[in-house]
């Protein structure tokens, strides 16, 4: 029996297209866009000015303040300006633009693909690099890694979970990481392990990615630190929470930290992205993007340097079909649909999938037929029905009491809600108001 | 406009199954029954249908239509499905005029007079039913007695239900080793061999709509089985003790209406608690009224009353039962 | 047959003189004293329990009068200055006369002046859509359109223009609650002085960008020129975050400022005919 997290979930069609198509480097643009909040937590302030020359993997913007990121340049060139740019939150952000000029790196970074295997830093050094290579969780949650790998005094680290569920629909970039460079992120896992000093990892894997299980099975050896987890494919398995209590049965309380339970989760991506930062001194200037659809006529999976517009991509992946009706940022299930292709590509950016008619058509809403369907999916045991209509009618307060906050707005209700109601669109703007309504409290 | 992009928030996927489609999925769940029902009851049974079908729907469209002057909806299948159970729970002899004016207290007052689809505390085709029950006890008590297809409509060979008749007789002082002789033996029963409303007679063919919507999730199990196993277990109990004056606990599951109670009438999404735990107590509930009302009652058998009294308590679960919430308890193993 | 009429009027009597006793005794007995002039305000007050005084409902805004000292800052704009002065009569104290305040919906962003760049699809609320992104057009500080303010709205003073696709008040109708200011998720709406005949003289644009931007996403948006700024003669004008903004109770409406917007984003209302037409917006385009 393999495992898997006990309470509610889905099986949205899988729709893998891209699963067997190797990873394809995309040269850089001709210019990019680099906004300067592509992390949880305060925006980073630019340290470049209009006219400068810039090197790829250069720092462009520092983090300000403890939750923050570094941002570098994915590209050398000339700053174009520093201004306003729409990206995938829907806003105009700060953004730093570059013109590319050639493609010249930092020196001291190593470009080659031999792996690395010896870790020579130590635990402190390793969160530095991580801090001053800007690395930011690659699930999407895009959380500063240096942030979570201090572990603060008091609390206790005993497992490290490297997450390489990859449970939404149609996207396969951890997948085909995890084939391409398996090598490089279990030597990540180690400098995680090592930072976190911790002496288990476990790397949980969903059941319908065989060849990765048994690759990673065989790369982390018999040493027994590194063991591979094959998990039963349910979504959300990749929720953080639902992800510990498949693989060690333990229960993150309401409210509280992975951490809390003794364990820290970092993305697969992640994994590889460390090891970059520390071995080959390579800031997190590019990513592996899926970019698919079943309109497109070539899907794939693409490194390309952040910054680079969605337009590029998509032109890669053989144009936009006519009949497009919606791109997606990230996965079906949870991505951000995105107004323009001008958006540039962020380092939460895992997946853009491109819907055209009739695949994703928003339906007129009937009435609840109380069905309970919502509360059989809800990965958190909530009633969304009832968290909906406490949120249209803002009783917030009582919202607050049904746990509101506890939602990981993983979308499982309102994918199976048969009357089509927007049960998470509802649910979204009471979690906010209620957790607006929390921080106000307890500022009193 | 179309040149533009969609934006929404996410999930950007459905599922695909919608109110239409779980509506169709209990319809084609009610057939087995129908055919059973037909067999057993001849033409009367499909007239009844018919009858009962089409009124919900025209009562439906016509309120919605031309008293509320709001979408029409009767599309989602949910009227047909009222009608077909109402249709299940009356005599297959039953006048038309009173099917319909049983039609009309379904839809208009049991559902319409709520809000409609989603809005209504109670089964719609139970409060029908009843409603009938109370105004015509004559009609509504008057089974026909199943013997194959025939083609005659108001039939004249009636008889009482099985648990008509262990009621009767034990009220004259008879035991009930010398009334099960009176009644058919349990795989009759089992199949339908007996007197009763036209839908809940054939156990098998109700426990095959079961099983299908089991297998396509259109249900879950906890509310058939809480009932079924209540009842069998207060039976039982009763059964042990005195014999002579309690029938068998598989008896009381295949007569009265209980398969069809049990399986149809209270998973009725709109009527039936929310949380798995409470819909195991709403079961048990209905369970134990039922019992209760068929053995200390004046009525011979109680699923309806019982499925409309439990049906009163289902909004007090549905504020006070939660579901197990993950992240309540710190377990660490 | 006398005898037993007797006997039921003189039981069922008694019966109810024991019953009017003990509801006497325990009415004394639980009797909580209250001002009588919570009641009488709240019998002047208007009883729409709008919460435009900032009190949830009628009832409470009644008890903080009884309970202020001054009336200074407790204000029902719905009843206005002549329901203050009976309140003040009520209470024996001095009525702090407030001005009267209408909503005004700052922006113009219709459909012929904002092109669309993508559509929402999503569920048909302000406050959903602002939760997702900037909107369907490139202004991402400008209305939606999708009315939570006119649903807020308890006076059926604001309705949808579906020609713009944009709320209008009407100002005979609005008592300056301040529901749809709170329903509004982009504070597009203000609450302003009602002057003279409802005359109103406001920037009506919220886009902050800059003035490229903004008169790409918007053709009659604020860009921040200082010009009105630089004509106004009561620093009635101040511009923050490349924006111009008007305050209501600094302006003598000389309307300077109207003729000298290059973008018509300053509008006047309910003013008379001007005798020499103001030369309008050069109509440059840009783009």
């Amino acid at each position: 029996m393999l495992k898997t997290f006990p309470t509610g979930g889905v099986h949205p069609p899988e729709n893998k297209l891209t699963a067997g198509c190797k990873i394809e480097i995309l040269p850089p643009p001709k210019s990019v866009v680099i906004p300067v909040s592509q992390h949880l937590g305060a925006p980073a302030v630019p340290v470049v000015n209009k006219g400068d020359k810039v090197l790829a993997g250069q720092l462009i913007a520092k983090a300000a303040g403890f939750i923050s990121a570094n941002i570098h340049s994915s590209v050398s060139g000339k700053v174009l300006k520093i201004d306003s740019h729409t990206d995938t939150s829907g806003y105009k952000q700060t953004a730093i633009f570059i013109d590319v000029e050639g493609d010249e790196w930092v020196p001291e970074i190593v470009n080659g693909s031999d792996p690395v295997k010896e870790i020579k830093l130590s635990p402190e050094e390793i969160v530095q690099k991580c801090l001053d290579s800007g690395i930011v969780g690659l699930g999407g949650a895009t959380f500063p890694t240096h942030v979570k790998l201090k572990v603060p005094a008091g609390k206790k680290c005993d497992l490290l979970i490297i997450n390489g569920v990859e449970c939404e629909p149609f996207l396969t970039s951890d997948h085909r990481l995890m084939l391409e460079k398996g090598e490089e992120i279990i030597t990540g896992t180690r400098i995680i392990m090592k930072a976190l000093g911790v002496e288990k990892a476990v790397i949980g894997v969903e059941n319908n990615k065989q060849d990765a299980i048994s690759l990673l099975e065989r790369l982390a050896g018999k040493n027994g630190d590194i063991s591979v987890q094959a998990l039963k494919v349910k979504y959300p398995q990749g929720g953080e929470k639902q992800l510990i209590k498949a693989v060690t049965g333990r229960e993150v309380p309401s409210g509280k930290l992975p951490l809390d339970v003794g364990v820290i989760v970092q993305n697969a991506g992640t994994a590889y992205a460390v090891y970059e930062a520390v071995q080959k001194n390579k800031p997190l200037v590019e990513r592996v993007v899926t970019v698919t659809g079943k309109t497109l006529s070539r899907p794939g999976n693409y490194l390309v340097r952040i910054g680079t517009p969605v337009s590029a991509l998509i032109e890669a992946a053989g144009g936009l079909p006519d009949n497009a009706v919606k791109i997606i940022s990230g996965g079906p299930m949870m991505g951000k649909a995105i107004g323009n292709t001008q958006v540039p590509v962020v380092k939460g950016m895992s997946g853009l999938v491109v819907f055209s008619g009739g695949e994703t058509e928003r339906k007129q809403y009937g009435p609840c037929i109380r069905c309970s369907k919502c509360i059989s999916v809800c990965p958190m045991g909530l009633e969304p029905y009832l968290l909906m209509a406490l949120s249209q009618k803002v009783l917030y307060e009582k919202a607050g009491e049904n746990r509101i906050t506890d939602c990981i707005e993983c979308g499982s209700c309102s994918f199976i809600c048969p009357a089509y109601r927007p049960l998470l669109d509802y649910i979204r703007l009471g979690k906010s108001a209620v957790v607006k309504m929390k921080r106000e409290k307890s500022m009193k | 406009m179309s040149n533009y992009l969609k934006v929404s928030l996410s999930p950007h996927i459905h599922s695909k199954d919608d109110t239409g489609k779980l509506m169709k999925g209990v319809i084609i769940a009610l057939i087995p029954a129908l055919i059973a029902s037909v067999y057993y009851f001849g033409l009367g049974a499909i007239i009844v249908t018919l009858t009962s079908v089409a009124a919900c729907v025209v009562f439906e469209y016509a309120i919605q239509k031309y008293l509320l002057k709001g979408p029409v909806t009767i599309t989602d299948g949910s009227a047909v499905v009222t009608g077909l159970l109402l249709a299940f729970n009356v005599p297959s002899n039953l006048p038309v005029l009173i099917i319909i004016l049983g039609a009309l207290v379904s839809i208009g007052i049991g559902k319409m007079s709520f809000g409609g689809l989603g809005n209504n505390p109670f089964n719609p085709a139970l409060v029908g039913r009843v409603f009938l029950l109370i105004s015509f006890p004559v009609q509504m008590t008057t089974w026909p007695v199943p013997s194959g297809f025939k083609t005659g409509y108001a039939d004249a060979v009636t008889g009482a239900t099985p648990l008509g008749i262990i009621k009767e007789g034990l009220r004259n002082g008879e035991t009930i080793p010398q009334l099960m002789n009176q009644v058919p033996d349990h795989m009759q029963l089992f199949y339908g061999y007996m007197g009763g409303s036209m839908g809940e007679v054939a156990a098998a063919a109700l426990i095959l709509g079961l099983i299908y919507m089991l297998f396509r999730k259109i249900i879950t199990w906890h509310i058939p089985v809480s009932i079924i196993v209540t009842i069998a277990i207060f039976t039982g109990i009763l059964w042990l003790i005195n014999p002579s004056q309690y029938a068998d606990p598989l008896f009381h599951l295949l007569t009265g209406g209980v398969m069809l109670g049990a399986i149809f009438m209270a998973t009725d999404y709109v009527t039936s608690p929310m949380v798995p735990k409470a819909m195991l107590i709403y079961g048990a509930g209905i369970g134990i009224l039922t019992v209760v009302i068929r053995i200390f009652g004046a009525y011979p058998e109680g699923v309806s009353f019982a499925i409309l009294i439990m049906n009163a308590f289902v909004p007090l679960m549905n504020a006070y039962i939660k579901p197990g919430r993950f992240g309540k308890e710190v377990k660490n193993g | 047959m006398g005898h037993t009429v007797l006997l039921t009027v003189i039981s069922l009597g008694s019966v109810g003189l024991v019953a009017a006793l003990i509801l006497y005794f325990i009415s004394q007995k639980f009797k909580v004293y209250e001002d009588p002039r919570i009641d009488q305000i709240q019998e002047a007050l208007p009883g729409a329990n709008c919460g435009g005084c900032g009190f949830t409902g009628c009832r409470n805004f009644a008890e903080a009068l009884v309970k202020a000292d001054t009336l200074d800052g407790l204000n029902c704009p719905v009843g206005g200055a002549s329901l203050m002065t009976d309140v003040a009569k009520i209470l024996g104290k001095e009525a702090v006369a407030a001005d009267p305040l209408v909503a005004v919906v700052r922006c113009q962003g219709s459909y012929e002046h904002r092109p669309r760049t993508s559509v929402y699809d999503g569920v048909k609320e302000c406050s959903a859509a602002h939760y997702l992104y900037g909107g369907e057009t490139d202004c991402h500080y400008g209305c939606l359109g999708y009315g939570d303010c006119v649903r807020a709205c308890n006076f059926d003073a604001m309705y949808m223009d579906e020609k713009t696709g944009l709320p209008v008040i009407i100002d005979e109708k609005c008592v300056a609650c301040g529901a749809c200011v709170r329903a509004c998720p982009r504070d597009i709406i203000e609450l302003r002085k009602k002057a003279k005949k409802d005359r109103k003289i406001f920037v009506s644009c919220v886009n902050c960008d800059k003035g490229g931007p903004a008169r790409k996403a918007c053709r009659v948006a604020c860009i921040a020129c200082n010009k009105c700024y630089n004509v106004c003669e009561f620093d009635a004008i101040t511009i923050k975050d490349n924006l111009a903004y008007i305050d209501s109770f600094k302006c003598t409406f000389c309307r300077k400022c109207v003729v000298e917007c290059p973008t018509n984003a300053i509008i006047e209302t309910n003013f008379p005919p001007r005798k020499v037409k103001a030369e309008t917006v050069e109509e440059e385009k840009k783009e």
